[in-house]
């Protein structure tokens, strides 16, 4: 379980991206989460929670996307998405696919707050 | 007060992506082969690689990263088989990350054929981290049982190969290989599968044959 390592990156970039915007605090973070990423949302949602206390996103909601598995088939073109572990093509039935989606851990988009004008 | 919403789209694994890169870069300018060795604990990680001494001994030249919670013990294990060994003691942590290789890399000596790096026993979060390897093993051994593949996915699917290990074990057990290989394939077509007994020596010539034949194709620039 490496959520709060995870979360501590997020921390990371939510610092980084307050400080180049000139923002005073951060107030929803936003978060894709493949479903074969290897992380559970719910320990993600409790470290965030953890974590936020006396930081610049102590009031911040956290909102995770969990992205299902998309599939590219190189045979006959199509995508399909895959909401169980047979990752062939829905279309054709090829073996020989490719994951383009739902293996990422992503921040998608942070809500940012400035004081003054 | 005024509030605006910034597009990030940050990758939470670019940098260890980025150092895995690195990593891989050097080990193939220096001609080395890199497996990485996933599994939960008790699978036989380190009884495979204490066979695989064994065997490459007169041909090959292998060194091995170890990671533990705690301990030395598996790196003086392999260490008995004359092949330089490096623990990485995580103090608690699930899993190696391609930084913690790096700060080792250095000391590999550089007259090596194979690194091998022996994960934290971890079916689940070893499988998210890149660490620069060539090759990905996991190992599955017949007193798991022939369901897990689907159990825990991701590890199948970021393998390359699928090894059973333990088979002499398989008589007594309600263990059908067949299934448990057929369940990885069906999450990652084209996984290689191989059947060991590390300690009976079955299935042991076929695995030294697949690395060393990847080690050439390594070599030749057709990796």
């Amino acid at each position: 379980m490496h959520e709060l390592s995870l979360i501590a990156s997020v921390f990371d970039i939510l610092e980084e991206k307050t400080r180049e915007h000139g923002a005073s605090r951060v107030t929803a973070v936003v978060l894709r989460v493949g479903r074969m990423s290897g992380v559970v949302p719910d320990l993600l949602e409790s470290a965030f929670e953890t974590y936020k206390n006396g930081t610049l996103a102590e009031g911040a909601r956290l909102t995770i996307e969990v992205v299902p598995v998309k599939l590219r088939c190189p045979d006959c073109g199509g995508t399909s998405v895959r909401e169980d572990t047979d990752f062939s093509c829905t279309a054709c039935g090829s073996r020989r696919i490719e994951i383009v989606e739902g293996r990422e851990i992503v921040v998608e988009k942070i809500e940012l707050e400035t004081d003054g004008a | 007060m005024s509030t605006k919403t910034i597009r990030v789209q940050a990758d939470l694994l670019a940098t260890n992506k980025q150092v895995a890169a690195e990593i891989r870069r050097e080990l193939r300018s220096r001609g080395i082969l890199c497996v990485n060795l996933l599994s939960s604990p008790g699978s036989g990680k380190t009884t495979l690689l204490e066979a695989l001494a064994d065997r490459l001994k007169d041909r090959i030249r292998m060194a091995v990263i170890e990671g533990d919670i705690e301990t030395e013990r598996d790196a003086e294990r392999i260490r008995r088989k004359g092949v330089p060994a490096w623990q990485i003691t995580t103090g608690g942590a699930c899993h190696l990350e391609a930084r913690m290789i790096g700060k080792v890399l250095g000391d590999v000596p550089a007259a090596i054929d194979f690194l091998f790096i022996e994960n934290v026993g971890n079916l689940v979060c070893p499988a998210s981290y890149d660490l620069g390897e060539d090759l990905r093993f996991v190992l599955l051994s017949s007193p798991e049982g022939d369901d897990k593949p689907a159990k825990y996915p991701q590890a199948f699917l970021s393998a390359d190969c699928l090894i059973l290990t333990k088979t002499d074990l398989i008589p007594y057990l309600p263990f059908d290989p067949a299934r448990a290989a057929a369940e990885a394939l069906s999450i990652k077509p084209g996984l290689r599968v191989f059947m060991v007994s590390a300690l009976c020596g079955d299935g042991m010539d076929a695995l030294v044959e697949y690395l060393v034949e990847a080690l050439e194709r390594l070599r030749s620039g057709r990796a």
